[in-house]
């Protein structure tokens, strides 16, 4: 209510980059969550763990971090670049 | 004829004083101390000379002169109006009144007299 | 490889560090750095994270736990890939306050407290030993295994020696690299190139040898991955404490480390740069480790048993025979070690000058009251010693440990370590409330756990905690064993220290900012510091260039007006010997400017609207607070006018009142003066107009004659008394009147002031009523006066009683001390509306004044008896005229000072 009366709906970019800004925020824990998975395929029967299989996924997460970081950071430059009120975390 | 003065003084030595000098030059002198009981005198049978002390008990000297100025057989009645207190303010105030001659006292009695004559004179 | 033949070649590849630095710096200095701010040589910097540790120790870490050495990289990773939450902001609030390390931000962040910077650049010197003697012991161990031939051998097989004389060599180097010169602002263009090229050789020769090993000794991933499954063993089974616990902890070090604060805020120039390395920088850790556990697999299968893992980088090509390649991997190891020790020291020694060295000479110049001059050379000898102090204690750490432990687990104390300032960092960052007391305090508490349960222990029992502390506790108090504190027995020794080190240390950090009220520098500062968004207008960075001369003089004109602001910048232009009004932005200049600006809107405000308008640097708290300062005192002065002006209008108030009061003083003057008058004048008239009868009238009977002059000499006494009384009631009311106090009988005061009175109107009877009894009572007073008073009553009753046959009852009382008479007379009494009047002056109830009162007589009664410390007052409905005069039976002189008091102040109203 006290807030200063702003906008109902953004311009499609400025939406656009508030979404790319949450999901900035988001990948991170999403990343953690896959790479804490290997954790969760314990077989008690193997008398040995999988490394090979697990090391494989464990890079393919990590790569995919790598690439999904690449391609945020090319959106959330512009949002870097943008004025104070698109990038105001506390805003929205 | 002997002319006629009523003296309204409330100082009993100031009053036989006037009494005596007036007297000595032929008037016919009425005196009292109160002026508010000599009102209707004066209204009825007028003298041909008042001489009015301004401080009075009850009716004080400007009073008694307001009424006699309003009333039709006093209107012109010649009024000697004397003070103690001598303050130029009393003096305006007793001319806007339309009194005939103002004097402080202590005065001479020649210059009592000589106002009182002149006054009177025809 | 020749011993000698090692030597030069790190020295050759030292020198070419050099030149690159030194290239680097001198195109910096001349405006040319662009590309030397590129993103890429940031993200590159970054890899100062990957040290020996990662270079020699990953492939051990992997040989002995599997998978578990990547945590060490991927806790980094997602927080590059979490960039926007963290490290955004981090960057952003050290760039715009010029923090110049980790030290720097959480002391300025917490108020500016030194304190603080002390605790912090401890920590880190602690827990930056473990790391450093980690690299003196890897370049130690790649000698010792790389020089074959006999000659270097005893020297080789002595790896104190070489990591003594690696710590030397590289103090000496880090020395000239980083402390050349003071720069302003910390950063340094020539390391952080170099840092650059090192990051380049480390990656492409631990590539080089993971290329050779997955294509060469192995046949291509496929066969690497069955070798892998091949190898493993039981113990590579994935741990989840320590696989969650690790990725944590990794991710703590790569914000607090030092070196990281570093090259991550410090060094950076631009945000853009951190969202180049957002993915760049894991992508180089993903490079990194990459190989790492190929090579451990065939350094399993293929190296004779017992060899040490962590060497395998480099033993691996030794064993088969590629020497090229073995010396590109020990180039890479020695990059390795060489980058971090080289930063991690400049860091520390960046904080030991500005926390704890520059305070402490300032302190004692101050003391000794001297000036403080010139601080650079100060300065840069500080850094030297503390780059050298920071070598030996790693190099100490080395020796008294041995040198055995493994490359992780050395790393990892390290990072336990410097975790410890995660929760003061991130309260900076978030947290307003996080206040100074509640940081030092979870600081220590922290590093004292850390300290106890990690760091002593890694030197081995019996070095700091004996083995009977190790096995049974300190004081032999079995839950304070440093391993399993509590009875907290199933974690491993790591995870054990950082869970209660951490746990306690953000316990105690959250309860010490609830209970601690910060001081308002914290608060301006935690406001600033988590609110960074907020702040409007661009961001600064001292980069950008300083305002021109252009732009400072429309200020300068603004505040001095113009003609004075134009002549005073042409008159510094001229000093510096230029023509024109545009003098060069010096900081003699500056400091001119801001003291002329002082003159007119003081020095705090002078000073902040320089700084920003000049932009090398922010508003510093300091200056805010300075202006709120100088704000305040404004308002305390506008206040204090207020209250003057206040002041004043009641001074008016005060004076219009007085004015009143003399306005109605003056009119009642008038009005005494007026009676007096007419009190003299009426007499006068009398005498005047008789003696003229009498000296004009010759025929006058001797009868009237006598009687004539018998009016004149009553008027006379009458005229005389009039004046006395006027001049006793102007003692009375004053104060002044002497008494003459002595003990009497009141009888014989009532009946001498009886006869007194039987004068007045002699002829009239009077009656008067008395009771003997109670008049016999002895009083001390003033008798005369007293006397004088009933005098007057008495003889007021005679002369205005008007009863045939006049009675007068007199009645005496004593009343607690107080003796009371009353006189009560039979006549007509006083009218209500008169009996108020009757005590003042001139007051007279009738004008028939036969005895020739001036209507003094009860006005001096009243002042007397206020004199003798009594009263006198008119009694109503006594059945005629009542008065009751009272007094006390005994006057002592301060009763009748009071009264007298009173009766002034009575008479002032």
């Amino acid at each position: 209510m006290s807030r200063p009366p702003r906008p109902q709906f953004l311009a499609r970019d400025s939406y656009r980059i508030r979404r790319l800004m949450d999901a900035a925020r988001f990948l991170p824990v999403f990343g953690f969550v896959l790479i804490l998975l290997p954790l969760m395929r314990h077989s008690p029967e193997a008398e040995t763990p999988p490394t090979a299989s697990e090391g494989v996924y464990l890079f393919l997460v990590w790569f995919g971090l790598v690439f999904v970081a690449f391609l945020m950071s090319l959106g959330l430059r512009r949002a870097l670049d943008a004025p104070k009120e698109h990038v105001t975390p506390s805003e929205d | 004829m002997e002319k006629r003065v009523l003296v309204i003084e409330d100082e009993p030595n100031i009053s036989e004083a006037l009494r005596f000098i007036l007297t000595r030059d032929g008037w016919k002198v009425d005196v009292s101390a109160d002026g508010k009981s000599m009102l209707g005198v004066l209204q009825a049978d007028p003298p041909d000379l008042l001489i009015l002390d301004l401080m009075l008990p009850d009716l004080s000297g400007f009073d008694i002169l307001k009424v006699l100025r309003a009333g039709d057989g006093t209107r012109e009645l010649p009024v000697l109006m004397l003070t103690a207190k001598g303050q130029a303010a009393d003096r305006v105030e007793a001319e806007r009144l339309g009194v005939t001659r103002f004097m402080t006292k202590p005065f001479a009695n020649a210059e009592v007299i000589a106002a009182v004559r002149e006054m009177t004179a025809p | 490889m020749s011993f000698n033949m090692l030597v030069l070649t790190c020295l050759a590849y030292v020198i070419l560090l050099f030149v690159v630095a030194s290239a680097a710096e001198r195109a910096a200095s001349e405006g040319r750095a662009g590309w030397l701010r590129s993103p890429v040589i940031y993200t590159l910097s970054l890899s100062v994270y990957c040290t020996a540790w990662t270079f020699y120790g990953a492939v051990g870490f992997a040989a002995r736990s599997g998978l578990e050495f990547m945590t060490i990289y991927l806790g980094p990773t997602l927080v590059f890939v979490g960039w926007w939450v963290l490290l955004r902001k981090l960057v952003r609030i050290g760039r715009e306050n010029r923090v110049t390390s980790i030290a720097d931000m959480i002391s300025a962040r917490y108020g500016k407290s030194n304190l603080l910077g002390v605790i912090v650049t401890l920590l880190c010197i602690a827990a930056g030993a473990p790391y450093i003697a980690l690299q003196l012991q890897s370049i130690a161990q790649s000698f010792t295994v790389f020089v074959s031939d006999p000659e270097g051998a005893s020297l080789a097989g002595n790896p104190t020696l070489i990591a003594f004389w690696v710590a030397i060599g590289l103090a000496f180097f880090t020395i000239v690299f980083g402390t050349r010169t003071l720069d302003a602002n910390e950063q340094h263009p020539g390391v952080v190139t170099a840092i650059a090229v090192e990051a380049v050789v480390k990656l492409a020769a631990l590539l080089a040898v993971g290329v050779f090993v997955v294509w060469f000794v192995a046949a291509g991933p496929s066969d690497i991955l069955t070798r892998i499954d091949a190898q493993a063993l039981p113990e590579w089974e994935i741990q989840p404490g320590r696989w969650t616990g690790l990725i944590l902890l990794s991710a703590i070090a790569i914000i607090c480390l030092p070196r990281m604060f570093q090259v991550t805020v410090v060094e950076n120039t631009d945000d853009q740069h951190l969202a180049t390395a957002s993915w760049a920088f894991p992508l180089y850790l993903f490079l990194i480790s990459l190989f790492v556990l190929p090579i451990a697999v065939i350094g399993m299968e293929l190296m004779p048993a017992g060899s040490n893992p962590d060497m395998f980088v480099l033993t691996l090509p030794l064993y088969l025979g590629q020497d090229g390649l073995a010396l590109l991997s020990f180039l890479g190891g020695f990059s390795a070690a060489t980058s971090m020790v080289i930063v991690a020291s400049l860091a520390l020694a960046t904080m030991v000058s500005n926390h704890i060295v520059v305070p402490l000479w300032l302190k004692v110049r101050a003391a000794r009251n001297l000036d403080s001059g010139d601080m650079r050379l100060l300065v840069l000898s500080v850094r030297r010693l503390s780059i050298s102090l920071v070598l030996g204690l790693g190099y100490l750490y080395y020796v008294i440990t041995g040198g055995s432990g493994a490359l992780a687990a050395i790393g990892l104390i390290a990072f336990v370590g410097v975790a410890q300032m995660l929760p003061a960092l991130l309260g900076a960052l978030f947290w307003r409330g996080a206040s100074r007391t509640g940081a030092a305090l979870g600081l220590v508490i922290g590093m004292g756990l850390w300290f106890y349960t990690l760091f002593l222990p890694s030197f081995g029992p019996g070095v700091f905690l004996s083995a009977q502390v190790m096995e049974g506790g300190l004081f032999g108090q079995s839950w304070l064993r440093p391993y399993s504190l509590f009875g907290l027995t199933t974690l491993d020794p790591l995870l054990h220290a950082l869970f209660w080190s951490l746990l306690l240390n953000v316990l105690v950090f959250c309860l010490g900012s609830f209970l601690s009220f910060p001081s308002p520098m914290e608060r301006v500062q935690g406001a600033l510091f988590v609110n960074i968004y907020d702040r409007t207008g661009p961001a600064r960075s001292w980069t950008r260039p300083v305002a021109e001369a252009e732009d400072l003089l429309p200020i300068a004109q603004r505040i001095l007006g113009v003609s004075e602001g134009q002549n005073f910048f042409r008159a510094q232009a001229a000093v510096q010997g230029k023509q024109g009004f545009l003098p060069d932005i010096t900081a003699e200049f500056l400091e001119a400017l801001e003291l002329k600006l002082s003159g007119s809107v003081g020095a705090a405000t002078a000073h902040a609207m320089l700084a920003q308008s000049v932009g090398t640097a922010v508003v510093s708290v300091e200056d805010l607070m300075a202006v709120a300062s100088e704000t305040a005192q404004i308002m305390e002065y506008s206040a204090q006018l207020e209250a003057k002006s206040e002041e004043l209008s009641r001074t008016a108030r005060k004076l219009r009142d007085a004015n009143e009061m003399l306005q109605k003083l003056s009119v009642q003057k008038d009005a005494f003066l007026s009676q007096i008058s007419h009190e003299l004048r009426t007499p006068m008239t009398s005498i005047r107009a008789f003696s003229e009868i009498m000296m004009d009238s010759d025929a006058m009977s001797p009868e009237e004659r006598t009687h004539f002059a018998q009016i004149i000499h009553d008027e006379s006494i009458r005229l005389t008394r009039l004046l006395d009384d006027l001049l006793d009631l102007s003692v009375l009311e004053h104060g002044q009147v002497q008494l003459n106090i002595g003990p009497v009988q009141l009888r014989e005061l009532l009946d001498k002031a009886i006869r007194s009175s039987e004068s007045v109107q002699a002829s009239r009877k009077f009656r008067i009523l008395r009771s003997r009894d109670p008049e016999g009572i002895e009083i001390v007073t003033d008798a005369g006066r007293l006397t004088q008073v009933f005098i007057n009553i008495l003889s007021n009753a005679r002369k205005y009683c008007i009863a045939d046959d006049p009675q007068m009852q007199i009645k005496v009382r004593e009343r607690k001390g107080m003796v009371e008479v009353d006189f009560i007379d039979n006549g007509a009494g006083i009218p209500r509306d008169k009996q108020a009047l009757i005590f003042e002056k001139f007051s007279r109830l009738t004008d028939s004044m036969q005895a020739g009162g001036a209507g003094l007589g009860l006005a001096i009664c009243r002042e007397i008896m206020h004199n003798l410390g009594g009263d006198i007052a008119y009694v109503p409905g006594q059945g005629g005229a009542a008065f009751r005069v009272s007094f006390p039976r005994v006057l002592t002189p301060r009763d009748a000072s009071r009264k007298a008091a009173r009766s002034q102040a009575e008479a002032a109203e």
